[in-house]
């Protein structure tokens, strides 16, 4: 994966998930759509535009619970990393540099942290798309068929490892070398510093689901795999 | 059944507006009820330790058989911690008696005390806990991720609060400054100071 740009990502669209958000969403995408002008004026790590409308991944994830996702806690991370940049050997560093820089190192966690979550949450709204589901494109597909016997197998997986990762986290599909994976991550931990390509991901702190699941994790993360997980997001990263 | 959920010995609005009955409904009957179903799991084949108490599992660890460890750290510690909190929640408690003198012997002041708890509650990155605890003879505020308990480090829990998301995200969701100030409106100091004199 290309990752060259600003907030971290490359620049590569998601061609189902962005036809199918444009139509409603002409104006969101107008501005800079993800590409590397997805800046404020504030913030020289910009706060990525959400790849759809916020109401199209209802009725699995409330624009309610989107509203609050993205914009209180992804913004709160992108806003605290800037503040705890300013002025330091990171600042103007890309959001990526800044993860591996800082990744294990304790007296540099709250950069780390903040770093990460900025990454990961922008990583798991394109893991995401208004008709996500159904199957991967083929290459993916029989990747993902060598590693695991079949793509229900690696959706098991998937789900297991979102249901399972205790307190706060994250569940995500890799490429490891040539082999398709799921592994899980605590709080902001992510495959970038473990040399691993991420695919895509779930999150699965409790603030991604309570509003519209409370305590049922399971049935968030099922429903997620089953009609938003991006999979032509995870076959382009795995180019 | 080895481990059961205990009632409440309040109403879930008994903490209102501070705590809200939803949240306490849900955080008790589904949450609490998880960490108890999940340890019975764990515990299944070891009939030894279905009748000790979740608080000594965790207090010994390493004496847990490694299989089922992480599990009964986890879901152990998260049925310990869940029985305490219910246990130090009351609305409007007087803060007196012992326990308010060492506090404010050890923190200078009430206030003080409340700045550096929140302070604590509120940086916490993740799922975990903010305790006061007995550390020797000293009393300290400190941390744990998830559902680690300080007994399991020796020390000895007087505070603790929950600052899980699940614990407040339906009334305060990702204002969790918010739901720490508004705990300091439920602290029964009575409670904790029958712990504190306990272990005095």
């Amino acid at each position: 994966m290309s990752m060259n740009t600003d907030n971290g990502f490359s620049p590569v669209l998601s061609r189902r998930g962005f036809l199918a958000a444009s139509a409603s969403a002409a104006v969101l995408f107008a501005v800079g759509g993800f590409s590397c002008s997805a800046k404020t004026s504030s913030s020289p790590l910009g706060l990525p535009p959400l790849p759809y409308p916020e109401n199209t991944l209802a009725p699995v994830i409330s624009a309610n619970a989107m509203g609050f996702h993205y914009g209180k806690h992804h913004k709160a991370y992108v806003d605290n990393l800037n503040q705890l940049i300013k002025g330091s050997e990171f600042e103007n560093t890309p959001l990526e540099k800044i993860i591996t820089a800082t990744a294990g190192k304790e007296d540099q966690k709250a950069i780390f942290n903040n770093a990460a979550q900025s990454w990961n949450h922008a990583f798991y709204w394109r893991s995401l798309a208004p008709k996500g589901g159904g199957e991967p494109p083929a290459a993916l597909k029989q990747k993902i068929e060598a590693s695991f016997g079949s793509l229900d197998a690696c959706k098991k997986a998937l789900l297991n490892a979102a249901v399972t990762q205790f307190g706060s986290g994250w569940a995500w599909l890799v490429a490891d070398s040539g082999t398709i994976k799921v592994i899980q991550t605590a709080n902001a931990e992510t495959p970038l510093t473990m040399g691993l390509k991420p695919l895509l991901t779930i999150d699965v702190w409790e603030h991604a689901y309570y509003l519209d699941y409370q305590n049922r994790r399971a049935d968030y993360a099922a429903a997620v795999i089953d009609k938003l997980i991006n999979w032509n997001f995870a076959a382009q990263n795995l180019v | 059944m080895a481990f059961t959920l205990e009632k409440l010995p309040y109403s879930y609005d008994a903490l209102e507006p501070y705590i809200d009955a939803k949240t306490m409904e849900i955080h008790h009957s589904k949450h609490h009820q998880t960490y108890i179903d999940k340890l019975n799991a764990a515990v299944a084949s070891y009939p030894e330790l279905q009748i000790r108490k979740a608080e000594e599992l965790i207090q010994t660890l390493e004496k847990i058989p490694e299989n089922i460890r992480t599990a009964v750290r986890n879901h152990g510690g998260g049925h310990a911690n869940h029985s305490f909190f219910w246990s130090i929640l009351k609305k409007d408690a007087a803060f007196k008696g012992e326990i308010a003198d060492a506090v404010v012997k050890s923190f200078g002041s009430y206030e003080k005390f409340k700045e550096t708890f929140a302070s604590a509650a509120t940086t916490l990155f993740g799922s975990g806990w903010a305790w006061l605890v007995k550390d020797g003879g000293v009393l300290k505020i400190m941390t744990t991720a998830n559902q680690d308990n300080p007994i399991s480090q020796g020390k000895f829990p007087l505070i603790g609060l929950d600052v899980w998301e699940h614990a407040y995200y339906l009334k305060y969701q990702n204002r969790r400054p918010e739901y720490v100030e508004a705990f300091f409106n439920v602290i029964n100091w009575k409670t904790i100071n029958d712990y504190y004199l306990a272990i005095k």
